[in-house]
Protein backbone atom coordinates (compact mmCIF):
# COMPACT_ATOMS: atom_id res chain seq x y z
CA UNK A 1 0.00 0.00 0.00
CA UNK A 2 1.07 3.83 -0.41
CA UNK A 3 3.07 4.60 2.28
CA UNK A 4 3.13 8.79 2.13
CA UNK A 5 6.31 9.49 4.65
CA UNK A 6 7.44 8.16 0.77
CA UNK A 7 7.06 11.46 -1.17
CA UNK A 8 9.47 13.82 -1.28
CA UNK A 9 8.85 17.37 -0.77
CA UNK A 10 9.99 20.89 -1.26
CA UNK A 11 12.02 22.40 -3.51
CA UNK A 12 15.85 21.59 -1.46
CA UNK A 13 14.56 17.88 -0.48
CA UNK A 14 13.90 16.90 -4.10
CA UNK A 15 16.46 18.86 -5.50
CA UNK A 16 19.21 16.95 -2.90
CA UNK A 17 17.42 13.91 -3.87
CA UNK A 18 16.90 13.70 -7.36
CA UNK A 19 20.48 15.63 -8.25
CA UNK A 20 21.01 13.64 -11.67
CA UNK A 21 17.49 14.48 -12.92
CA UNK A 22 17.63 16.00 -16.27
CA UNK A 23 14.40 18.41 -15.28
CA UNK A 24 15.61 18.74 -11.94
CA UNK A 25 18.72 20.37 -13.26
CA UNK A 26 17.18 22.49 -15.74
CA UNK A 27 14.38 24.01 -13.50
CA UNK A 28 17.33 25.24 -10.32
CA UNK A 29 16.09 28.40 -11.39
CA UNK A 30 12.55 28.13 -12.42
CA UNK A 31 10.96 25.52 -9.92
CA UNK A 32 9.21 27.36 -7.03
CA UNK A 33 8.38 24.17 -5.46
CA UNK A 34 8.74 20.70 -6.17
CA UNK A 35 7.03 17.41 -5.16
CA UNK A 36 8.41 13.64 -5.87
CA UNK A 37 5.99 10.95 -4.74
CA UNK A 38 4.47 7.79 -6.22
CA UNK A 39 8.07 7.62 -8.44
CA UNK A 40 6.67 11.27 -10.18
CA UNK A 41 8.22 14.73 -10.57
CA UNK A 42 6.09 17.78 -10.29
CA UNK A 43 8.10 20.78 -10.31
CA UNK A 44 5.69 24.34 -9.47
CA UNK A 45 6.78 27.21 -11.51
CA UNK A 46 5.36 31.14 -11.72
CA UNK A 47 2.31 32.17 -13.76
CA UNK A 48 4.98 34.95 -15.22
CA UNK A 49 7.93 32.33 -16.22
CA UNK A 50 5.41 29.72 -17.76
CA UNK A 51 6.75 30.29 -21.53
CA UNK A 52 10.89 30.05 -20.15
CA UNK A 53 9.42 27.16 -18.13
CA UNK A 54 8.40 25.40 -21.17
CA UNK A 55 11.71 26.56 -23.12
CA UNK A 56 13.88 25.36 -20.29
CA UNK A 57 12.03 21.68 -20.55
CA UNK A 58 12.21 21.33 -24.23
CA UNK A 59 16.41 22.39 -24.06
CA UNK A 60 16.47 19.51 -21.23
CA UNK A 61 15.07 16.96 -23.76
CA UNK A 62 11.49 17.22 -22.98
CA UNK A 63 10.58 17.43 -26.50
CA UNK A 64 6.64 16.00 -26.53
CA UNK A 65 3.73 17.96 -24.81
CA UNK A 66 1.29 15.29 -23.51
CA UNK A 67 -1.49 17.48 -22.42
CA UNK A 68 -2.76 20.52 -20.76
CA UNK A 69 -5.22 20.50 -18.25
CA UNK A 70 -6.39 22.38 -14.99
CA UNK A 71 -8.06 20.75 -11.40
CA UNK A 72 -10.25 23.49 -9.70
CA UNK A 73 -9.63 23.59 -5.73
CA UNK A 74 -12.75 26.02 -5.31
CA UNK A 75 -12.88 27.39 -2.63
CA UNK A 76 -9.34 27.70 -1.28
CA UNK A 77 -6.80 29.82 -3.01
CA UNK A 78 -5.02 29.72 -4.87
CA UNK A 79 -8.32 28.19 -7.05
CA UNK A 80 -6.74 26.67 -10.34
CA UNK A 81 -3.94 24.34 -10.69
CA UNK A 82 -2.60 23.94 -14.23
CA UNK A 83 -1.14 20.85 -15.49
CA UNK A 84 1.14 20.54 -17.93
CA UNK A 85 2.44 17.03 -18.85
CA UNK A 86 6.26 16.73 -20.97
CA UNK A 87 7.09 13.56 -22.03
CA UNK A 88 10.88 13.01 -23.28
CA UNK A 89 11.37 10.46 -26.05
CA UNK A 90 15.12 10.18 -25.44
CA UNK A 91 15.19 9.70 -21.98
CA UNK A 92 12.01 7.99 -21.41
CA UNK A 93 10.33 9.69 -19.28
CA UNK A 94 7.85 12.62 -18.16
CA UNK A 95 7.59 15.83 -16.19
CA UNK A 96 4.45 17.71 -14.30
CA UNK A 97 4.86 21.31 -14.39
CA UNK A 98 2.24 23.08 -12.48
CA UNK A 99 1.30 26.53 -12.22
CA UNK A 100 -1.56 27.62 -9.70
CA UNK A 101 -3.37 30.99 -10.34
CA UNK A 102 -5.55 33.03 -7.85
CA UNK A 103 -9.39 32.76 -8.94
CA UNK A 104 -8.98 36.48 -9.89
CA UNK A 105 -5.94 36.38 -11.97
CA UNK A 106 -6.84 33.00 -13.65
CA UNK A 107 -4.70 33.90 -17.11
CA UNK A 108 -1.50 32.84 -18.16
CA UNK A 109 0.28 32.55 -21.30
CA UNK A 110 0.15 30.44 -24.06
CA UNK A 111 2.61 27.98 -25.01
CA UNK A 112 1.76 27.18 -28.22
CA UNK A 113 4.66 29.00 -29.52
CA UNK A 114 6.68 26.30 -28.35
CA UNK A 115 3.94 23.75 -28.60
CA UNK A 116 1.87 24.40 -31.52
CA UNK A 117 -0.06 20.93 -29.83
CA UNK A 118 -1.32 23.31 -26.89
CA UNK A 119 -3.70 25.12 -28.83
CA UNK A 120 -6.75 22.13 -28.89
CA UNK A 121 -5.14 21.45 -24.84
CA UNK A 122 -5.58 25.09 -24.10
CA UNK A 123 -8.89 26.02 -25.56
CA UNK A 124 -9.96 22.95 -23.72
CA UNK A 125 -9.18 24.47 -19.96
CA UNK A 126 -9.98 27.67 -21.42
CA UNK A 127 -13.89 26.32 -22.36
CA UNK A 128 -14.18 23.89 -19.18
CA UNK A 129 -12.05 26.09 -16.95
CA UNK A 130 -12.36 29.50 -17.93
CA UNK A 131 -9.03 30.27 -17.77
CA UNK A 132 -7.80 32.85 -20.60
CA UNK A 133 -4.49 32.14 -22.38
CA UNK A 134 -2.46 34.93 -23.48
CA UNK A 135 -1.35 34.86 -27.05
CA UNK A 136 -3.54 31.73 -27.94
CA UNK A 137 -3.97 32.23 -31.87
CA UNK A 138 -7.63 31.07 -31.85
CA UNK A 139 -9.10 31.00 -28.29
CA UNK A 140 -12.57 29.68 -28.22
CA UNK A 141 -14.98 27.33 -26.73
CA UNK A 142 -13.77 23.66 -28.06
CA UNK A 143 -16.44 20.83 -27.05
CA UNK A 144 -19.23 23.33 -25.64
CA UNK A 145 -21.59 25.21 -28.00
CA UNK A 146 -20.36 28.81 -28.20
CA UNK A 147 -22.53 30.61 -26.39
CA UNK A 148 -22.69 27.98 -23.32
CA UNK A 149 -22.71 30.03 -20.18
CA UNK A 150 -20.45 28.94 -17.62
CA UNK A 151 -17.62 26.48 -17.58
CA UNK A 152 -18.93 22.96 -16.75
CA UNK A 153 -15.31 21.75 -14.89
CA UNK A 154 -15.30 24.36 -12.32
CA UNK A 155 -16.25 22.93 -9.05
CA UNK A 156 -19.52 25.34 -8.41
CA UNK A 157 -20.71 24.29 -11.51
CA UNK A 158 -23.42 21.82 -10.32
CA UNK A 159 -22.92 17.96 -12.01
CA UNK A 160 -26.33 18.03 -13.53
CA UNK A 161 -25.67 21.28 -15.65
CA UNK A 162 -28.72 24.44 -14.77
CA UNK A 163 -31.85 23.79 -15.09
CA UNK B 1 -30.72 28.25 -10.50
CA UNK B 2 -29.30 30.81 -13.34
CA UNK B 3 -25.41 30.52 -14.48
CA UNK B 4 -23.86 33.08 -13.15
CA UNK B 5 -23.18 35.45 -16.05
CA UNK B 6 -19.21 36.37 -16.48
CA UNK B 7 -18.04 39.06 -18.55
CA UNK B 8 -15.42 37.26 -20.70
CA UNK B 9 -12.20 39.55 -21.55
CA UNK B 10 -9.01 39.52 -22.34
CA UNK B 11 -7.51 37.70 -25.81
CA UNK B 12 -11.07 35.77 -25.93
CA UNK B 13 -13.25 38.05 -26.69
CA UNK B 14 -13.53 37.69 -29.87
CA UNK B 15 -16.58 37.89 -31.48
CA UNK B 16 -18.21 34.55 -30.09
CA UNK B 17 -21.26 34.52 -32.29
CA UNK B 18 -18.65 33.88 -35.27
CA UNK B 19 -19.17 30.49 -36.64
CA UNK B 20 -16.75 30.75 -39.49
CA UNK B 21 -14.04 28.56 -38.31
CA UNK B 22 -11.61 29.07 -41.38
CA UNK B 23 -11.42 32.35 -40.17
CA UNK B 24 -8.90 30.97 -37.72
CA UNK B 25 -7.12 28.92 -39.99
CA UNK B 26 -3.79 28.32 -40.96
CA UNK B 27 -4.48 30.86 -43.79
CA UNK B 28 -5.54 33.56 -41.63
CA UNK B 29 -2.69 33.19 -39.00
CA UNK B 30 -0.03 33.46 -42.07
CA UNK B 31 -1.85 36.79 -42.51
CA UNK B 32 -2.42 35.71 -46.49
CA UNK B 33 -5.33 38.03 -48.24
CA UNK B 34 -8.52 35.91 -48.78
CA UNK B 35 -8.58 34.67 -52.00
CA UNK B 36 -11.33 35.46 -54.54
CA UNK B 37 -11.19 31.66 -55.90
CA UNK B 38 -11.34 29.72 -52.73
CA UNK B 39 -14.67 28.31 -52.00
CA UNK B 40 -15.81 27.04 -47.85
CA UNK B 41 -17.16 23.31 -48.12
CA UNK B 42 -19.04 21.94 -44.86
CA UNK B 43 -17.77 18.09 -44.87
CA UNK B 44 -19.78 16.31 -41.79
CA UNK B 45 -20.69 16.28 -38.75
CA UNK B 46 -22.96 13.77 -41.09
CA UNK B 47 -20.63 12.18 -43.23
CA UNK B 48 -19.73 8.72 -43.20
CA UNK B 49 -16.09 9.32 -43.98
CA UNK B 50 -16.01 11.26 -40.91
CA UNK B 51 -16.03 7.81 -38.46
CA UNK B 52 -18.14 9.31 -36.46
CA UNK B 53 -19.94 13.36 -35.49
CA UNK B 54 -16.90 15.17 -36.91
CA UNK B 55 -17.33 18.51 -38.74
CA UNK B 56 -14.83 19.58 -41.04
CA UNK B 57 -14.70 23.21 -42.41
CA UNK B 58 -12.32 23.29 -45.71
CA UNK B 59 -11.40 25.54 -47.59
CA UNK B 60 -10.70 24.90 -51.40
CA UNK B 61 -9.42 26.35 -54.38
CA UNK B 62 -10.90 24.79 -57.43
CA UNK B 63 -10.11 20.46 -55.26
CA UNK B 64 -7.12 21.67 -53.70
CA UNK B 65 -7.23 21.84 -50.14
CA UNK B 66 -6.14 25.49 -49.05
CA UNK B 67 -7.22 25.09 -45.29
CA UNK B 68 -9.12 23.26 -42.97
CA UNK B 69 -10.54 23.66 -39.23
CA UNK B 70 -11.95 20.38 -37.37
CA UNK B 71 -14.94 21.34 -35.35
CA UNK B 72 -15.37 19.06 -32.72
CA UNK B 73 -17.65 18.64 -29.76
CA UNK B 74 -20.75 17.12 -31.29
CA UNK B 75 -20.32 14.00 -28.80
CA UNK B 76 -19.12 16.07 -25.43
CA UNK B 77 -21.46 13.85 -22.94
CA UNK B 78 -18.83 15.53 -19.93
CA UNK B 79 -17.44 12.18 -18.98
CA UNK B 80 -14.53 14.07 -17.06
CA UNK B 81 -17.32 15.49 -14.75
CA UNK B 82 -19.74 12.41 -14.45
CA UNK B 83 -16.67 10.75 -12.81
CA UNK B 84 -15.81 13.43 -9.97
CA UNK B 85 -19.54 12.26 -9.00
CA UNK B 86 -19.03 8.73 -8.93
CA UNK B 87 -17.04 6.06 -6.94
CA UNK B 88 -13.57 5.19 -7.41
CA UNK B 89 -14.52 1.92 -8.80
CA UNK B 90 -18.00 3.01 -10.75
CA UNK B 91 -15.90 5.36 -13.14
CA UNK B 92 -14.56 2.41 -14.78
CA UNK B 93 -17.77 1.83 -16.61
CA UNK B 94 -17.74 5.41 -17.67
CA UNK B 95 -14.09 4.51 -19.23
CA UNK B 96 -15.33 1.45 -21.43
CA UNK B 97 -17.49 4.11 -23.34
CA UNK B 98 -15.19 6.86 -23.80
CA UNK B 99 -13.59 4.83 -26.89
CA UNK B 100 -15.67 2.42 -28.04
CA UNK B 101 -13.69 0.33 -29.69
CA UNK B 102 -10.80 -0.82 -26.86
CA UNK B 103 -12.78 -0.71 -23.81
CA UNK B 104 -10.11 -2.81 -21.74
CA UNK B 105 -7.58 -0.56 -22.82
CA UNK B 106 -9.01 2.66 -21.07
CA UNK B 107 -10.10 0.49 -18.28
CA UNK B 108 -6.88 -0.57 -17.98
CA UNK B 109 -4.95 2.69 -17.92
CA UNK B 110 -7.61 4.53 -15.50
CA UNK B 111 -6.91 1.46 -13.32
CA UNK B 112 -3.40 1.91 -13.47
CA UNK B 113 -3.41 4.99 -12.21
CA UNK B 114 -5.48 4.33 -9.38
CA UNK B 115 -3.51 1.29 -8.45
CA UNK B 116 -0.24 3.90 -8.79
CA UNK B 117 -2.35 6.23 -6.02
CA UNK B 118 -3.61 3.26 -4.04
CA UNK B 119 0.00 1.37 -4.20
CA UNK B 120 -1.47 -1.95 -5.16
CA UNK B 121 0.56 -5.06 -6.15
CA UNK B 122 -1.09 -6.59 -8.70
CA UNK B 123 -0.91 -10.18 -8.97
CA UNK B 124 1.27 -11.36 -11.92
CA UNK B 125 -1.70 -13.36 -13.44
CA UNK B 126 -3.54 -10.36 -14.06
CA UNK B 127 -0.96 -8.97 -15.63
CA UNK B 128 -0.44 -11.01 -17.79
CA UNK B 129 -4.01 -11.71 -18.69
CA UNK B 130 -4.03 -7.49 -19.15
CA UNK B 131 -1.81 -7.73 -21.39
CA UNK B 132 -3.38 -10.72 -23.50
CA UNK B 133 -6.75 -8.54 -23.78
CA UNK B 134 -5.36 -5.87 -24.62
CA UNK B 135 -3.77 -6.95 -27.29
CA UNK B 136 -6.71 -8.51 -28.30
CA UNK B 137 -8.21 -5.45 -28.23
CA UNK B 138 -5.26 -3.71 -30.25
CA UNK B 139 -6.20 -6.83 -32.95
CA UNK B 140 -10.13 -5.65 -32.94
CA UNK B 141 -9.36 -1.73 -32.81
CA UNK B 142 -7.07 -2.06 -35.88
CA UNK B 143 -9.19 -4.18 -37.60
CA UNK B 144 -12.15 -1.75 -37.37
CA UNK B 145 -9.98 0.80 -39.17
CA UNK B 146 -8.34 -1.57 -41.42
CA UNK B 147 -12.32 -2.26 -42.76
CA UNK B 148 -13.65 1.35 -42.05
CA UNK B 149 -10.26 2.81 -43.95
CA UNK B 150 -10.49 0.09 -47.25
CA UNK B 151 -14.25 1.09 -47.65
CA UNK B 152 -13.74 4.60 -47.17
CA UNK B 153 -11.27 4.47 -50.30
CA UNK B 154 -13.95 1.73 -52.20
CA UNK B 155 -12.62 -1.49 -51.28
CA UNK B 156 -15.72 -2.45 -49.98
CA UNK B 157 -14.79 -6.30 -49.65
CA UNK B 158 -12.32 -6.20 -46.83
CA UNK B 159 -14.42 -4.54 -44.54
CA UNK B 160 -16.57 -7.68 -44.52
CA UNK B 161 -13.42 -10.08 -43.80
CA UNK B 162 -11.85 -7.90 -40.92
CA UNK B 163 -15.57 -7.78 -39.53
CA UNK B 164 -15.31 -12.17 -39.90
CA UNK B 165 -12.22 -12.05 -37.51
CA UNK B 166 -13.85 -8.90 -35.12
CA UNK B 167 -17.11 -11.30 -34.40
CA UNK B 168 -14.11 -13.95 -33.36
CA UNK B 169 -12.77 -11.47 -30.81
CA UNK B 170 -15.75 -10.48 -30.02
CA UNK B 171 -16.88 -13.79 -28.79
CA UNK B 172 -13.93 -14.13 -26.58
CA UNK B 173 -14.69 -11.06 -24.92
CA UNK B 174 -18.05 -11.75 -24.67
CA UNK B 175 -17.12 -15.40 -22.88
CA UNK B 176 -14.50 -14.04 -20.77
CA UNK B 177 -16.42 -10.29 -19.82
CA UNK B 178 -20.08 -11.17 -20.37
CA UNK B 179 -19.92 -8.31 -22.81
CA UNK B 180 -19.36 -7.99 -26.50
CA UNK B 181 -18.32 -3.90 -26.30
CA UNK B 182 -18.31 -2.65 -23.03
CA UNK B 183 -16.61 -4.86 -20.87
CA UNK B 184 -15.35 -3.01 -17.65
CA UNK B 185 -13.49 -6.29 -17.50
CA UNK B 186 -9.88 -4.24 -15.76
CA UNK B 187 -10.99 -3.10 -11.92
CA UNK B 188 -9.18 -1.59 -9.70
CA UNK B 189 -6.85 -4.17 -8.04
CA UNK B 190 -7.01 -7.08 -10.72
CA UNK B 191 -9.63 -8.43 -13.27
CA UNK B 192 -13.45 -8.96 -12.35
CA UNK B 193 -13.71 -12.95 -12.96
CA UNK B 194 -11.37 -15.59 -13.87
CA UNK B 195 -12.09 -16.28 -17.53
CA UNK B 196 -13.69 -19.77 -18.76
CA UNK B 197 -11.28 -22.50 -18.89
CA UNK B 198 -11.53 -23.63 -22.70
CA UNK B 199 -11.61 -19.96 -23.60
CA UNK B 200 -7.13 -20.41 -24.20
CA UNK B 201 -7.77 -22.88 -26.66
CA UNK B 202 -10.26 -20.88 -28.09
CA UNK B 203 -7.65 -17.50 -28.33
CA UNK B 204 -4.78 -19.81 -29.61
CA UNK B 205 -7.40 -21.07 -32.52
CA UNK B 206 -7.89 -17.72 -33.67
CA UNK B 207 -4.29 -16.50 -33.20
CA UNK B 208 -3.19 -19.42 -35.17
CA UNK B 209 -5.23 -18.58 -38.14
CA UNK B 210 -5.49 -15.14 -37.75
CA UNK B 211 -1.96 -14.46 -39.72
CA UNK B 212 -2.90 -15.53 -42.58
CA UNK B 213 -5.94 -13.43 -42.41
CA UNK B 214 -3.45 -10.57 -42.44
CA UNK B 215 -2.18 -12.05 -45.48
CA UNK B 216 -5.74 -12.22 -47.06
CA UNK B 217 -6.12 -8.68 -46.48
CA UNK B 218 -3.25 -8.03 -47.61
CA UNK B 219 -3.22 -9.56 -50.94
CA UNK B 220 -7.01 -8.11 -51.59
CA UNK B 221 -5.46 -4.69 -50.59
CA UNK B 222 -1.68 -4.35 -51.57
CA UNK B 223 -2.66 -6.40 -55.75
CA UNK B 224 -5.29 -3.44 -55.83
CA UNK B 225 -3.75 -0.50 -57.87
CA UNK B 226 -6.26 2.08 -56.93
CA UNK B 227 -5.46 1.24 -53.49
CA UNK B 228 -1.83 2.03 -53.75
CA UNK B 229 -2.33 5.02 -55.85
CA UNK B 230 -4.52 6.15 -53.46
CA UNK B 231 -1.98 5.77 -50.16
CA UNK B 232 1.48 6.06 -51.28
CA UNK B 233 2.41 9.66 -51.15
CA UNK B 234 -0.78 11.16 -49.59
CA UNK B 235 -0.87 13.01 -46.06
CA UNK B 236 2.59 13.38 -45.25
CA UNK B 237 3.70 14.36 -41.91
CA UNK B 238 7.10 15.18 -40.74
CA UNK B 239 8.48 14.04 -37.68
CA UNK B 240 9.06 17.22 -36.63
CA UNK B 241 5.59 18.57 -37.15
CA UNK B 242 4.23 15.36 -35.62
CA UNK B 243 5.92 16.17 -32.25
CA UNK B 244 5.07 19.96 -32.49
CA UNK B 245 1.86 18.48 -33.18
CA UNK B 246 1.24 16.16 -30.70
CA UNK B 247 0.50 13.00 -32.72
CA UNK B 248 1.31 9.54 -30.79
CA UNK B 249 0.96 6.21 -32.09
CA UNK B 250 0.85 4.23 -34.83
CA UNK B 251 1.15 8.26 -37.01
CA UNK B 252 4.03 8.92 -34.99
CA UNK B 253 5.59 5.93 -35.43
CA UNK B 254 4.91 5.83 -39.39
CA UNK B 255 6.89 9.44 -39.35
CA UNK B 256 9.68 7.80 -38.21
CA UNK B 257 9.62 8.39 -34.39
CA UNK B 258 10.80 5.06 -32.30
CA UNK B 259 8.16 5.22 -29.18
CA UNK B 260 6.29 3.07 -27.87
CA UNK B 261 4.73 3.26 -24.22
CA UNK B 262 4.94 -0.64 -24.11
CA UNK B 263 8.64 -0.93 -25.28
CA UNK B 264 10.03 2.56 -23.64
CA UNK B 265 7.70 2.79 -20.39
CA UNK B 266 6.75 -0.38 -19.76
CA UNK B 267 3.52 -1.24 -18.12
CA UNK B 268 1.46 -3.60 -16.75
CA UNK B 269 4.40 -6.29 -17.08
CA UNK B 270 4.79 -5.86 -20.67
CA UNK B 271 8.92 -5.61 -20.19
CA UNK B 272 8.73 -9.54 -19.71
CA UNK B 273 7.24 -9.74 -23.40
CA UNK B 274 9.83 -9.77 -26.92
CA UNK B 275 8.26 -7.85 -29.57
CA UNK B 276 9.17 -5.55 -32.78
CA UNK B 277 7.65 -1.99 -32.94
CA UNK B 278 7.30 -1.19 -36.56
CA UNK B 279 8.89 1.88 -37.56
CA UNK B 280 8.64 3.85 -41.36
CA UNK B 281 10.73 6.82 -42.55
CA UNK B 282 8.16 7.16 -45.44
CA UNK B 283 5.46 9.30 -43.23
CA UNK B 284 2.39 9.14 -45.80
CA UNK B 285 -0.50 7.39 -45.53
CA UNK B 286 0.62 3.73 -46.90
CA UNK B 287 3.61 3.82 -44.06
CA UNK B 288 0.79 4.38 -41.16
CA UNK B 289 -1.33 1.07 -43.19
CA UNK B 290 2.12 -0.88 -43.63
CA UNK B 291 2.88 -0.44 -39.36
CA UNK B 292 -0.81 -0.83 -38.45
CA UNK B 293 -0.57 -4.39 -40.56
CA UNK B 294 3.33 -4.93 -38.49
CA UNK B 295 1.37 -4.27 -35.51
CA UNK B 296 -1.01 -6.82 -36.47
CA UNK B 297 1.40 -9.40 -36.30
CA UNK B 298 3.32 -8.10 -33.43
CA UNK B 299 0.32 -8.34 -31.21
CA UNK B 300 0.08 -12.18 -32.13
CA UNK B 301 3.13 -12.55 -31.60
CA UNK B 302 2.43 -11.01 -27.45
CA UNK B 303 -0.94 -12.67 -27.15
CA UNK B 304 1.25 -16.30 -27.62
CA UNK B 305 4.01 -15.22 -25.21
CA UNK B 306 0.90 -14.33 -22.83
CA UNK B 307 -0.92 -17.43 -23.15
CA UNK B 308 2.46 -19.47 -22.77
CA UNK B 309 3.76 -17.80 -19.74
CA UNK B 310 0.55 -17.37 -17.71
CA UNK B 311 1.17 -18.07 -14.31
CA UNK B 312 -1.13 -19.71 -11.92
CA UNK B 313 -2.35 -17.57 -8.89
CA UNK B 314 -4.89 -15.20 -8.27
CA UNK B 315 -6.64 -12.48 -10.56
CA UNK B 316 -7.15 -9.81 -7.92
CA UNK B 317 -4.57 -8.05 -5.22
CA UNK B 318 -5.12 -8.86 -1.46
CA UNK B 319 -6.84 -6.12 -0.70
CA UNK B 320 -9.77 -6.78 1.61
CA UNK B 321 -10.45 -3.24 1.96
CA UNK B 322 -10.41 -1.99 -1.43
CA UNK B 323 -11.55 -5.17 -3.59
CA UNK B 324 -14.65 -6.65 -3.24
CA UNK B 325 -14.70 -10.66 -1.61
CA UNK B 326 -15.97 -13.36 -3.45
CA UNK B 327 -19.30 -14.55 -2.82
CA UNK B 328 -18.24 -18.02 -0.45
CA UNK B 329 -16.42 -15.54 1.70
CA UNK B 330 -18.82 -13.37 1.88
CA UNK B 331 -21.60 -15.29 2.58
CA UNK B 332 -19.86 -17.33 5.45
CA UNK B 333 -17.17 -14.55 7.40
CA UNK B 334 -18.47 -11.70 9.61
CA UNK B 335 -15.48 -9.63 8.18
CA UNK B 336 -16.11 -9.82 4.55
CA UNK B 337 -19.51 -9.17 4.77
CA UNK B 338 -18.75 -5.70 6.73
CA UNK B 339 -15.99 -5.21 3.72
CA UNK B 340 -18.42 -5.78 0.97
CA UNK B 341 -20.67 -3.42 2.89
CA UNK B 342 -18.64 -0.60 3.14
CA UNK B 343 -17.02 -1.18 -0.77
CA UNK B 344 -20.31 -0.57 -1.75
CA UNK B 345 -22.24 1.58 -0.11
CA UNK B 346 -19.37 4.28 0.87
CA UNK B 347 -16.34 3.24 -1.47
CA UNK B 348 -12.93 3.25 -0.76
CA UNK B 349 -10.65 6.14 0.52
CA UNK B 350 -7.51 6.87 -1.40
CA UNK B 351 -4.40 8.33 -0.18
CA UNK B 352 -4.44 11.87 -1.45
CA UNK B 353 -2.26 12.74 -4.26
CA UNK B 354 -1.56 12.96 -7.86
CA UNK B 355 -0.93 10.22 -10.75
CA UNK B 356 -0.65 9.82 -13.98
CA UNK B 357 -0.79 6.56 -15.93
CA UNK B 358 -0.04 5.88 -19.44
CA UNK B 359 -0.79 3.14 -21.69
CA UNK B 360 0.11 2.03 -25.41
CA UNK B 361 -3.23 2.12 -27.09
CA UNK B 362 -4.61 0.71 -29.98
CA UNK B 363 -5.08 4.71 -31.68
CA UNK B 364 -1.57 6.08 -29.52
CA UNK B 365 -0.47 7.07 -26.54
CA UNK B 366 -3.63 7.01 -23.87
CA UNK B 367 -3.07 8.73 -20.45
CA UNK B 368 -4.81 9.31 -17.36
CA UNK B 369 -4.64 11.93 -14.71
CA UNK B 370 -6.45 10.97 -11.79
CA UNK B 371 -5.99 13.60 -8.56
CA UNK B 372 -7.97 12.59 -5.20
CA UNK B 373 -8.32 14.42 -2.08
CA UNK B 374 -8.23 11.55 0.21
CA UNK B 375 -11.95 10.42 -0.61
CA UNK B 376 -13.53 7.69 -2.25
CA UNK B 377 -14.53 9.83 -5.06
CA UNK B 378 -12.13 11.01 -7.37
CA UNK B 379 -11.13 14.87 -7.42
CA UNK B 380 -10.69 15.28 -10.63
CA UNK B 381 -9.81 12.88 -13.64
CA UNK B 382 -8.16 14.04 -16.81
CA UNK B 383 -8.33 11.46 -20.19
CA UNK B 384 -5.08 12.90 -22.29
CA UNK B 385 -6.80 10.96 -25.84
CA UNK B 386 -4.46 10.30 -28.14
CA UNK B 387 -7.07 11.26 -30.94
CA UNK B 388 -8.03 14.96 -29.73
CA UNK B 389 -4.39 15.61 -30.31
CA UNK B 390 -3.77 13.86 -33.76
CA UNK B 391 -6.81 15.68 -34.70
CA UNK B 392 -4.44 18.77 -34.99
CA UNK B 393 -2.04 17.63 -37.30
CA UNK B 394 -5.13 17.15 -40.11
CA UNK B 395 -4.43 20.12 -41.56
CA UNK B 396 -0.59 19.79 -42.42
CA UNK B 397 -1.62 16.62 -43.68
CA UNK B 398 -3.84 17.86 -46.13
CA UNK B 399 -3.32 20.97 -47.28
CA UNK B 400 -2.18 21.13 -50.59
CA UNK B 401 -3.62 18.05 -51.51
CA UNK B 402 -6.78 17.24 -53.57
CA UNK B 403 -10.05 17.14 -51.32
CA UNK B 404 -10.30 13.12 -51.85
CA UNK B 405 -7.74 12.57 -50.29
CA UNK B 406 -8.66 13.86 -46.89
CA UNK B 407 -10.67 11.07 -46.61
CA UNK B 408 -8.14 8.89 -47.33
CA UNK B 409 -6.05 11.02 -44.47
CA UNK B 410 -8.65 10.72 -41.68
CA UNK B 411 -9.11 6.73 -42.08
CA UNK B 412 -5.21 6.82 -41.49
CA UNK B 413 -5.10 8.97 -38.40
CA UNK B 414 -7.75 5.83 -37.42
CA UNK B 415 -9.86 8.54 -35.12
CA UNK B 416 -12.99 7.79 -32.74
CA UNK B 417 -15.34 11.03 -32.01
CA UNK B 418 -16.11 9.26 -28.47
CA UNK B 419 -13.02 9.74 -27.17
CA UNK B 420 -12.39 12.85 -28.74
CA UNK B 421 -14.97 14.75 -27.61
CA UNK B 422 -15.42 13.09 -24.29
Amino acid sequence: MYDPTSAIKGKQAVFAALPENAAVKAFAELATDAKFDRAELTLTVAREDIIAAGRAAQQAGYNFLEDVTAVDWYPSEPRFQITYHILSHSLKERVRLVVRLDSNAASLDSITSIWPSANFYEREVFDLFGVHFGGHPNLRRIMMPEDWKGHPLRKDYPVEGYR
Amino acid sequence: MTPPVEEITGPAAIDPGVDDVVANSARNRQNTPPNDQTMVINMGPQHPSTHGVLRLVVEVDGETVVAMAPDIGYLHTGIEKTCEAKFYQQVVPLTDRIDYLCPMTNNLAYCLAVEKLLGLEIPERAQYLRVLFNELTRIQSHLVWLGTHAMDIGALTVFLYCFREREDLLRIFEAVAGQRMMTSYVRIGGLSVEPPRDIYEKIRTFLKNFPAHVDEYEGLLQTNPIWMNRLKGVGYLSPEDAIALGVTGPPLRASGIDFDVRRDMPYSGYEKFQFNVPVSNIGDVWARYIVRMQEFRESVKICLQALDGLPEGHIMADAPKIILPNREQMKTQMESLIHHFKIVTEGFGVPAGEATSSVEAPHGMMNYYVVSDGTAKPYRVHMRNPGFATLQALETMCKGRLLADVVAVIGSIDIVLGEIDR
